[in-house]
This record gives C-alpha cells, structure tokens and sequence, in this order.
C-alpha cells in the first residue's frame, strides 16, 4: 500500500470482504453442483478395465490372443448391457515381453488410467514384478496361465492352474495302469522358475511314491535352446528297457527342435512318451506337427472338448479374429490359457453384479465361490484361497494340432497354491486367515 | 450239411469246456492246433467274455485272444471298442496292440517290423517268442532282426524257466543290448538276495558278466555318439559362419543383420513350401525342399545387395557405425517378419531326411544331421573353389588386400564389394535353409543363432576360413564333450567362458588378421 493513500474505512472493508465471501460461497456451490452432476454422469461413464499383456517382444506368441479374447468378452457383456447399466472400456497397454516395462504399465493403470481390473500376465516373472504394485494401490488382477504356485495374493486371482490341478494329476497319471505304469521319470525343462518349481514339487511326490531317485533325471536348457543331441541320447539311454516317461516344462519356441530330435534319433511315444505342459493349441497351430502326434499334455481345456457351449465359444472366437482381421483370422484356435482368460472376465463381471460396484474390496469378497459355466465346463472360484476349482484332462497331440482328451478328472479339482508334497504346512485362505498361513 | 453241423455243435462244446477251464488247460498244444483255423469257438467265446462284467472271466479272455486270436480279427475287435465304456476298451488294447503288431511283423516297411518287435518285447506276453524266433529267421535287415532277437530273448529273460533265463542272459550279453540292463540287474539283485537259490545265484553270475559286457561296449557306442554330435554341431556353426567369416572377414563389414539374413533364408523356404502345398500335386511335395535351395540363396543375396547398395556401402572402414545401422536393420526384420508371418511357422521336413540309420548297436544316426554335415563340406568346397580357383575370386581377394591397386589395374572394386557381400549374405540363407531341418521358423532365429557365429569367426581369427572351419569343429567338438556331464546351461557358460580366455591370450584368434583390417 502507498504511503500517502487513504485508510480504506471500516464500512468500505465489510462491504468488501461480504462480497468475497458471497463470491466464494457461489464459487462452492457451483462447484458442488459440478462435481455432483459429474458424479451423475459417472454412472453411465464407461467402466474402465486394463490389459497388460505383451504384443510384442519374445511372449507376444502367446500373450497376443489372450489380449484378444479378453477384448472379446468385454464386447460381448457390452452388447448385453455392460456392467451395472455401465459399458466396458478397454485400456490396452503394451509391455513388450520387458518385466521392468510391466511393473510400469501396470502402475500407469491403476494410477493414471485408475482401471476396475486388469486382466494379463503370462509368465511367472511378470507377474512377480507387478504383484507389488497391485498390493500397493489395492488393484485386482486376473491371472490366466498355469503357474507353479506357492504364491497367496490378495489382489490376484489365479484362473490358470496351480500345480495340483495340471502337473502332479499328470504324473498320477502316467503312474497309474490306463497311463502305462511308468517308472522312470526324466524332468525336462526350460532354465526357469516354473520348470525349476513344477519339477521341485514333482520330484517330492516321485519320492513320497516310492519312486527311487535313480529312476528321477532332471534337466534343465537355456530359453531358445534349439540342440537337442546330447538330452535326446540321455533320454534314449534312461529309456532303455521301457518304463520310461518324458515330463517336459520346456517352453516356447525350443519345442520343435526337441520333438523333432526325439523322433529322428528313433524315439516314439510309444516307447517314452513325452508329457507336457506347455504345449497348447495355439502353441501347435505353426508347428510341424509329425513329431509330435501321440505325446502327451495335460491343461484343464482343449478346443476339442465337447460341449455346446465350448463349440459356441470357439465359433465365437474364430468369428471375433476374422472379423476384427487379426492376424490368421479363422484359423485361430482356443486353448487353455485363452479359456482362463475368457471366463476371467465373465467371473469379475459377475461378482460386480453381486457386488453392485466395482470398488476392489467389495468385489473380491463377491468373487469367493463364484460359479460360471465356461467353455470347458462349470467352474468355481475357490472360497478362499484366490485360484479356481477346475478339472484336469489330458490329451494326446493328433495330427492336427488338437488333443484327444485320453483321461479326465472326476469334477472339479480343488487348487492347492501351496504344495502337499513341498510344503505340506501351509496353505493359504484370505477368509479365515491373512493369506498365507501355517497349517495346525 | 449234417456232418458240418455237427462238426460245429462239437467245436462249441469244445469251446464252452475250454473257455470255462481257462487257457490254462488249453496248453500250448492246442494253441499251435488252432493258429490256423480262424475264428475258433473258443476265440469266438473269449470274443463274448472280453465284455463280461466279471473280471477275472474277462482277463482270462483276453490272455486267450492274446494266445490264439490273429490280426483277422482285428475288425471285430476294433467294432467291439467302438461303442465299449472306458474299462472294457482298456482290456481290450493289449489284444489290439499285440495283433496288430504281431501282423505288422510281416509287414514290408523295415521300420514298421522293427517297432513291432520292440513292442512285442517289451509288453512281456511269452507268447510272442515263437512269432519273433519265427520272424526272425526271414528277416533280411540286419537292425530289423536284431530288433527281433532281442524282443524273443527279453521276453525269455522274464520268463520263469531258469534256464531259458540263464542262455538270454548270456545271449544278451553277446548282442550288447542296452534294453536289457534293467531286466539284468533285477536278476543280479535276486542272486544277492540270502534267501537265493543256487539257480538264482549262477543266474545272477551270468547276468553280471552280461551286464559288464553291455556297459563297456556301451562306453564306446556313448564315444561314438558324442563324436557324431559334435561334429554335427560343428557343422551346424560352420554354415552359420560360413557368410560372417566372408563379409566380416574379407570386407572389413560387422554385419549384426547377419542372423535375419539366415531368418530370410528360413522365411523363403517356408514360403517355397506354401507354395508347394498350393499349386503342386502332393506327390511332388518332397522335392520343395531342393527347390528351396535356390529361393533361399537369391532371397538372402538378394536382400544383402539392397542392404548393401543403401547402407553398408556408406560406412565401408568404419566398423562401429555399420554395425549400429545393420543392428538397426536386424530389429526392423525381426518385428517386420513378426508383422507378417506371425510368430511360429515350421517347415515340414521331407519324408527322405525324417528318421535316422543305425550303424552300430545303440549307434544312430539321423538323416538331417547327416544332410547338414555333407552340406557344410560342400559349401567349405564351394567357397574355396570360388574364392580361390576362379577369376572372380581372384579379384575378390586383390580388393580385399590391396584396393587402392587393384582399382588402378581396373578391377571393378565398386561392383566386387555389392557382390561379395550379396555371396556372402546368400551363404546365410543357405544356412537358414538347413536350419529349417533342426528347429523353428521364426522372427527371433537369427538372434537365437548370432552370438554363436560371431564366437567362432573371432576365436577362428578374422578373414581365414581355415579358422572358421577349426573353431567350428572346436567349439563344436568342446560343447558337445561338456554337455553331458554338465548340462546345457553350464555347457554353455563354460564355453563362453573358455572362448574369453582364449581370446585374452590370442587376441587375433586362430589365425592372425588379414584384409582391409590388417592395412590399418
């Protein structure tokens, strides 16, 4: 203020200072009224839901029809109302096979983009490095792979299977009479934590069977291994004589090489037949299948499986790839992944509806014990421990690229995330206990 | 009329005692009686008790069937699974599976008689012996009826006649059969046993010296094999680094598009056989293979002119930018043929390279293997005839050496550079042609392949092709001598690791440099 100015009076102040005041509660008011109005539009404003799967980069073989199916369910409940009387709205982020780039992208859709749920993941180290970030900002992820298990999240649910539900009713199987009473087990896989996991738990229940441990061989290649010379001549060795079985983990694209050099250096699955569990459908559309026939895989879904729905559903899929011209369009085929996938998103949907909103604390409750006929067959979600009651079949590779489903669980398989064989004193449950907890 | 009618109401009547005293009683007198007269009222009986509820009826049906049925009946049997619940078509496979193979001992395909008599060897019914001894005695191809005695004496070795067991053993022993050991060491494991019988013990004696035998012999085939391996392997990194030793070692040119090279190559041949599929009768199917030599040669060639004539030619003598602009280069191959041929394609390999050849017992050797070790000799050939007994390989080792003169002697040192480089860029969709044999088709090929040819080209020493060749059956060689006992993870760990410290005391590798490098 200058010096030589006039003291504003007494009165010249009130009537100012009213006037700010009056201005400042209009200013409120209408800003009230506007964020009220914005919430009633909310209502009707799309519910926003993240995919975080790799389109590019070493996973994308795999990942790229799972980012499609999940559009795909959400076109689908959007054609039927949506969610709540709220459409769907797809947020699709690329972390291009880079598990840095996941942990990233995924905090870019809780935070940013603030999704209800993202569905994605493939491999055990992507969803490792985001499991953090949804623990931190309380997200909720949708996980659609097989995995190895010994993992008790709360913001994840596991549609895929844990190894309960795929590997050890495998090798029961193979033990078993109809499966050919196999003796000798060599555990193959790729240099990873799900094969170095899956064959743990596995060489605990050889051992707790009986088997003796000269009979277990275990080993392990580099990611894009492609000589498999030596393993297959190990292979042949440890066969000799019969009674041998070959349980692969091996991932990705070593699969040709290794198939072709068992067959060529004179092995058949008749004489040590091959049982894995990485090997689908949509893996087997670009191979050269010749090697390959009469092997085995085990999952919880084939395309082949025989319902009406499971007819519909890949009718659907086939359908939804021509017409969106993705890429081999109609050839396209579902597998067990892609199904896990599918019905993911029908179960969330469901529990909102159960819920009535999509606030992740409310929703996790409404997806406890959730039940919804997939494609393969009905489902449940578990009551407590975050992964799905599913069956478990298993196939043997045709000429095709599709299974013969060869043997079939009775009903659904109750997931155990943490292994009877490996750690029989755990378990997890998010109803009665805080997740992971020990056993009395 | 009459008389048959009756001949039949007696063959029943045989039947029904027969079948309800069981093939026990049956004997293998009359087993032999009947090979011939089929069906049989007691195989028609057992054909009606295989679906009895009754267990113990249903398994005494199926060891008659086993006993006396033939591949004849294999119709029935199959219509018989047909419509049967998940138990009966259990009890029934081994019916099947031993029929048809017992048929398929007589069939004319070597491998379809071989894997029959595995079969039979393995599935432990005692009365395939006489089937295999009788095959045997016919059988022409030496593996083939090796097979087949083999089956026969394992079959005897699990039988319960000591002295049938005593001979197999020795037998066994003789032929070196490796399918044998564990049927061995159990007889070993029941002479040790205190409560064995003399019998037992002096069969275990002979099983021990069968086994020893077995395991020496075993020894070599495991030297054998591992050598074949290697050199495989040594052929494999060879024509990987066959056209990286041409344009990184004559040209100076640090080419990191070198592996989508190969992938173009591979991609060719791919397409060479869609092609194939679509517009040539089926018949000539195989042969899409050989006309995907040249398609793969002139695509990569091709494509390393294009590369040449837009980028490399820019930075010649300047090796850390041309190996950014070609890394450049390799990134927009590999997410380009993503784009467009997706991410998993195979080739489906000729019917002639499918399968292998025995030489030795527990010796065998695959055909593609085989094909990509002769293949990488004639290449080695090619390219010394070509660099060194023809006049464009003279003008290629003039420019190499000295430019500047062999420009003033009028070569033209321009057009050289574009070919050398596109010959050496076709050697590698040659190698990204045999590779199709070994493994996958896709976008990240090369790069699964790279960094082993860039090892073997600098342990080789830059611009030798003598070098190239002995790191290869080196490095080769090494690996496949590590791998067993170490596992591959290791293996290749050891082997980077060896290649370093080779390095460190012979920077230059094998053979000292030459070429545009050496002339500073």
């Amino acid at each position: 203020m200058a010096p030589n100015e006039p003291l504003p009076s007494r009165r010249d102040f009130l009537v100012q200072s009213s006037r700010t005041a009056a201005g400042i509660g209009i200013a409120a008011v209408l800003g009230n009224l506007g964020t009220w109005a914005l919430s009633l539009g909310a209502d009707n404003e799309p519910i926003k839901v993240g995919v975080l799967h790799s389109l590019s980069g070493t996973m994308a073989i795999s990942e790229v029809s799972l980012k499609d199916v999940v559009s795909m369910a959400v076109q689908e409940i959007n054609a039927k109302g949506g969610v709540l009387g709220r459409q769907l709205k797809l947020v699709v982020v690329d972390p291009a096979s880079n598990w840095d780039l996941f942990a990233e992208k995924a905090k870019q859709l809780l935070v940013q983009e603030k999704v209800a749920v993202v569905f994605g993941c493939w491999t055990s180290v992507s969803r490792k490095s985001v499991l953090p970030i949804f623990e931190e900002h309380n997200g909720l992820l949708f996980y659609p792979v097989q995995y190895e298990g010994e993992e008790c999240s709360k913001n994840v649910f596991y549609t895929g299977a844990a190894v309960n539900q795929q590997a050890v009713p495998a090798v029961e199987y193979l033990m078993s009479k109809e499966g050919g009473s196999f003796k000798k087990f060599y555990l193959l896989g790729t240099d990873y934590v799900y094969p170095k996991t899956t064959n743990k738990i596995l060489r605990a229940m050889l051992l707790a069977k009986k088997v003796p441990a000269a009979n277990i061989m275990e080993e392990y290649t580099p990611f894009h291994h492609q000589d498999y010379q030596t393993i297959v001549g190990k292979i042949k060795k440890f066969a000799a004589g019969g009674g041998a079985c070959v349980i692969s983990t091996i991932n990705g694209d070593s699969n040709v090489p290794f198939y072709k050099e068992f067959a060529n250096q004179g092995l058949r699955a008749e004489d040590a037949p091959i049982m894995a569990f990485s090997v689908a459908e949509d893996e087997l559309r670009g191979m050269d299948k010749t090697a390959l026939v009469g092997h085995l895989a085990a999952w919880n879904y084939y395309q082949s499986v025989d319902t009406p729905q499971n007819k519909q559903f890949v009718a659907n899929f086939k359908a939804y790839c021509k017409k969106n011209n993705l890429p081999d369009g109609e050839k396209r085929v579902t597998d067990d992944p892609i199904e896990a996938a599918y019905f993911g998103v029908h179960v969330w949907k469901q529990a909102v509806e159960k819920a009535g909103t999509t606030e992740v604390n409310a929703v996790r409750k409404a997806v406890y014990g959730q039940k919804f006929l997939a494609p393969g067959g009905e489902i449940m979600m578990d009551e407590a421990n975050h992964h799905t009651n599913k069956p478990v079949l298993i196939g043997e590779i045709l000429k095709d690229g599709q299974f013969k489903v060869v043997w079939r669980s009775k009903g659904l398989v109750k997931p155990e995330p943490w292994s009877e064989y490996t750690n029989p004193d755990k378990g997890c449950d998010w109803v009665n206990h805080q997740g992971t907890y020990k056993k009395a | 009329m009459d008389e048959s009618r009756h001949r039949m109401k007696l063959f029943i009547g045989i039947g029904m005692i027969a079948a309800s005293l069981g093939w026990f009683a049956i004997g293998s007198v009359a087993a032999e009686a009947q090979a011939n007269v089929s069906p049989s009222p007691q195989v028609e009986q057992a054909l009606a008790d295989v679906s009895s509820e009754v267990e113990g009826t249903r398994e005494q049906a199926v060891r008659l069937l086993i006993e006396q049925g033939d591949a004849s009946l294999l119709p029935r049997m199959e219509a018989l699974r047909a419509d049967a619940d998940r138990s009966l078509r259990m009890a029934i496979k081994p019916v099947i599976d031993i029929w048809r193979n017992r048929a398929n001992l007589a069939s004319p395909d070597a491998d379809t008689r071989r894997t029959a008599a595995t079969d039979l060897g393995t599935n432990g019914r005692p009365a395939a012996i006489p089937w295999l001894q009788a095959a045997a005695a016919n059988e022409s191809h030496r593996w083939v009826r090796y097979a087949m005695e083999e089956s026969a004496l394992l079959l005897k070795l699990a039988s319960n006649n000591p002295a049938g067991q005593q001979q197999a053993a020795a037998k066994l022993g003789d032929m070196r059969s490796q399918n044998a050991v564990p049927a061995l060491q159990a007889l070993v494991q029941a002479g040790i046993d205190e409560s064995a019988t003399a019998e037992q013990k002096a069969l275990a004696q002979t099983a021990t010296a069968a086994i020893e035998r077995i395991e020496s012999w075993n020894v070599w085939s495991s030297a054998i094999e591992t050598l074949f391996r290697g050199i495989s392997l040594s052929s494999i990194l060879l024509i990987m680094s066959l056209g990286l030793a041409i344009v990184f070692g004559l040209m100076g040119v640090i080419n990191m598009a070198h592996g989508e090279l190969m992938m173009i190559g591979a991609y060719a041949t791919f397409v060479v056989q869609e092609c194939f599929k679509l517009y040539v009768p089926e018949s000539w199917f195989d042969s899409y293979y050989l006309a995907a030599l040249p398609a793969a040669f002139l695509a990569s060639a091709l494509f390393g002119l294009i590369l040449e004539a837009t980028v490399i030619r820019f930075l010649y003598g300047r090796p850390l930018e041309t190996m950014l602009a070609t890394w450049g280069v390799s990134l927009i191959l590999i997410q380009g043929a993503r784009m467009y041929f997706g991410d998993l394609t195979a080739i489906t390999a000729p019917s002639w390279l499918n399968g292998g050849t025995q030489v030795l017992v527990g010796v065998f050797l695959p055909f593609n293997r085989l094909f990509i070790i002769a293949l990488s000799i004639l290449s080695v050939i090619g390219i010394y005839v070509l660099l060194f007994r023809s006049s464009i390989g003279l003008r290629v080792r003039a420019v190499t050496q000295n430019r500047s003169m062999s420009a003033c002697l009028g070569i033209p040192t321009r057009k050289v550079d574009a070919y050398t480089f596109a010959f050496g860029s076709g050697l590698a969709g040659i190698a990204g042609w045999a590779l199709t044999l070994v493994g996958n088709v896709e976008p990240g090929l090369g790069q699964n392949y790279i960094v082993d040819s860039f090892m073997v080209v600098v342990t080789g020493g830059v611009g030798k092709l003598a070098g190239t060749i002995i790191a290869s059956l080196g490095i080769g060689g090494l690996n496949k001598l590590m791998e067993p006992s170490l596992g591959a993870v290791y293996g290749k760990v050891l082997i980077l690791v060896l290649v370093i410290l080779f390095l460190q005391r012979r920077p230059s590798g094998l053979f000292a440099v030459k070429g545009r490098h050496a002339e500073g």
